[in-house]
């Protein structure tokens, strides 16, 4: 085992001797047309509860955000104005018309108009806040890298719900545990991919080996961007960022916050050393002055 | 500070909200109140001050089961608090506070029942054996009082809530600060005047301590300091810091001789003390359901 392999690779980081490699999601929203089959695909296969039947105000959005009783959820961003206009205008050759006056489909008065979707689902980060912070167990690294929790060990404490970066993660309220996607770890084992990826009809969620999907990504980025379509950009790819790099990554076709997504997300537990180092300072200060109130003149 | 200008999703959070209730802001009180508590115990025991040694003693207990209480009734599933006790996992705070707690508890325990036994029993076996050990016991719970006081700091700072993160520098000064001044207060609530001169002297330090890094709190976090300086945390604070402050020039002047008055300072540093960890929980709530908390920082550092 090399040192970059502890670092990168999760499930060699955690003790597994042998193991899969390490599988994920690459989401690419440029392909997906909001269909939620993989929010339906996920409920039924995991038995997760609905979450009451909401018309949220927010275009096609009923789900509103991931939570303990939505694995995945479809974003919907309505965009007026996009950032650059892509395609050159049309040129107005001066040619006669044969359209009936009033036939036009008022194209020329429209602005112009982008929907962005986007399956959002748990990140199984490489540095899990969630897991760092269980103070049970309940959460644990898998074989194949993703993180799991236990329902049966799970005792509803809660420090996984602040400990996500993404806020995705939460406690079921009338069952006390906490739930999350589970990267269908039961359906890995039998050697099937994700129910959400297998239900996607666009191919928008891609369910592989980390190493390829992070291949294939780079490659569709260079692709749009050949194309005309400069936006398109990674999120979560890079083993270099405040998680380490994400189990589930996505190509986006604007800024992260835009989708609901945090720009910089950093595990809690990146901090610890430092945290840990001033509350013993803070409790040496206390142990101090505890002793010197009693030392005083020997007044009493 | 200009208004930040930020992009969100229809406005909603990035984060959720901390599933804990006021029984966690609770905790952070009796916490802090137990430990110093303990440490006052210990020290009037060294010292010859009976009656500082049984309110320290009897208030570390009666403190550590509110706290037990308010900390397995505010799980999802109270029964099954004892899961708590199957890993030690040095990355979760709450597993370390676990294992804290539990070599704090026996000691605080066994020396403040030595305080109770009957007048009748303190010859028996039984009633020796443990008059014996309470002097050990309080000692020890003592040695572990500062990490009880100090450990919940580090429980809040190692999460994504931004105003509690946003703060571990300061967070824990905070809290031992609190935690000092309200032991403190519990002292000159019970204790007499004759024997309460070290609860005032703590009642001052805590809560100079107390204060100044509350101060530095909301100055030192970046954009999260505006969570603690708008709305619901704010008042709490403000009144926090009034009666923080009330309590230890009460225990600096008029604390010394009426009894009278040191029960109102006493009463006063508790309710600072409570009022802070209440305004620093809803702060942290505050910060998580603003999503310009998150994207701000983070799209700055960015850039």
């Amino acid at each position: 085992m090399t040192e970059e392999a502890a670092r990168t690779d999760p499930a060699t980081a955690t003790g597994y001797g042998e193991h899969p490699p390490r599988v994920g999601f690459f989401t690419d929203t440029s392909v997906c047309i909001g269909c939620k089959a993989c929010e339906v695909a996920c409920k039924e296969w995991n038995g997760v509860p609905d979450d009451g039947f909401d018309l949220l105000g927010m275009s096609f959005d009923n789900t509103g955000t991931l939570g303990a009783n939505s694995w995945r959820h479809v974003a919907f961003v309505e965009q007026p104005a996009p950032p650059e206009p892509r395609r050159a205008e049309a040129v107005d050759l001066g040619l006669p018309s044969f359209d009936l006056p009033g036939a036009g489909t008022g194209e020329e008065g429209r602005t112009d108009f982008r929907w962005l979707m986007s399956s959002d689902v748990c990140k199984h980060c490489t540095h899990a806040g969630c897991l760092d912070v269980c103070p049970t167990g309940a959460l644990f690294r898998t074989e194949y890298g993703s993180v799991v929790v236990q329902p049966d060990i799970c005792n509803g404490c809660g420090y996984c719900v602040s400990g996500c970066p993404y806020g995705v993660i939460d406690r079921r309220e009338d069952d006390g545990r906490a739930w999350k996607c589970t990267l269908c770890y039961d359906r890995l084992r039998d050697g099937l991919e994700p129910a959400c990826a297998k239900a996607c009809p666009t191919d928008s969620i891609q369910f592989g080996p980390l190493d390829e999907l992070r291949e294939r990504a780079r490659e569709r980025v260079e692709h749009l961007h050949d194309s005309g379509v400069p936006e398109a950009r990674l999120y979560g790819e890079s083993p270099d960022d405040g998680v380490g790099g994400d189990g589930a990554f996505f190509l986006l076709l604007d800024e992260p916050e835009v989708y609901g997504l945090p720009p910089d997300p950093v595990v809690p537990t990146r901090d610890a050393p430092s945290m840990w180092k001033y509350a013993g300072m803070a409790a040496s200060a206390f142990a101090a002055a505890a002793v010197s109130v009693f030392l005083g003149r020997g007044s009493r | 500070m200009p208004e930040a200008t930020f992009r969100s999703y229809y406005g909603q959070p990035v984060l959720k909200p901390p599933v804990w209730e006021w029984k966690i802001a609770a905790y952070l009180f009796t916490g802090g109140l137990s430990a110093s508590s303990a440490l006052l115990g210990a020290g009037a025991d060294l010292t010859g001050r009976p009656a500082l040694r049984r309110a320290g003693r009897l208030g570390a207990l009666g403190a550590l089961g509110a706290s037990m209480y308010l900390l397995v009734a505010d799980l999802g599933r109270p029964e099954r608090f004892l899961h708590m006790l199957r890993v030690a996992k040095p990355s979760s705070p709450m597993s370390v506070g676990t294992w804290i707690l539990v070599a704090y508890g026996p000691g605080t325990g066994v020396a403040a029942v030595a305080e109770l036994v009957p007048r009748g029993w303190r010859k028996r076996l039984p009633g020796r054996l443990l008059r014996r050990l309470a002097r050990p016991a309080g000692l020890s719970s003592a040695a572990v009082a500062p990490a009880v006081a100090s450990y919940t700091a580090v429980l809040l700072s190692q999460t994504a809530v931004p105003a509690w993160h946003e703060a571990h520098r300061q967070l824990p000064f905070v809290f031992t600060g609190s935690a000092a001044a309200a032991g403190a207060g519990l002292g000159l609530v019970c204790a007499p005047v004759s024997e309460a001169a070290p609860a005032r002297r703590l009642a001052v330090a805590g809560a100079a301590l107390e204060s100044v890094a509350a101060r530095l709190v909301e100055h030192r976090s970046g954009l999260a300091g505006e969570a603690y300086r708008t709305g619901k945390a704010h008042r709490l604070r403000k009144w926090s810091e009034c009666l923080t402050i009330g309590g230890a020039l009460g225990a600096l002047l008029p604390a010394r001789r009426s009894r009278a008055a040191a029960v109102a300072s006493g009463l006063a540093l508790l309710a600072g003390s409570a009022l802070q960890r209440f305004g620093i929980f809803e702060a942290g709530v505050e910060s998580t359901k603003d999503p310009k908390y998150v994207v701000v920082p983070q799209r700055q550092r960015k850039v």
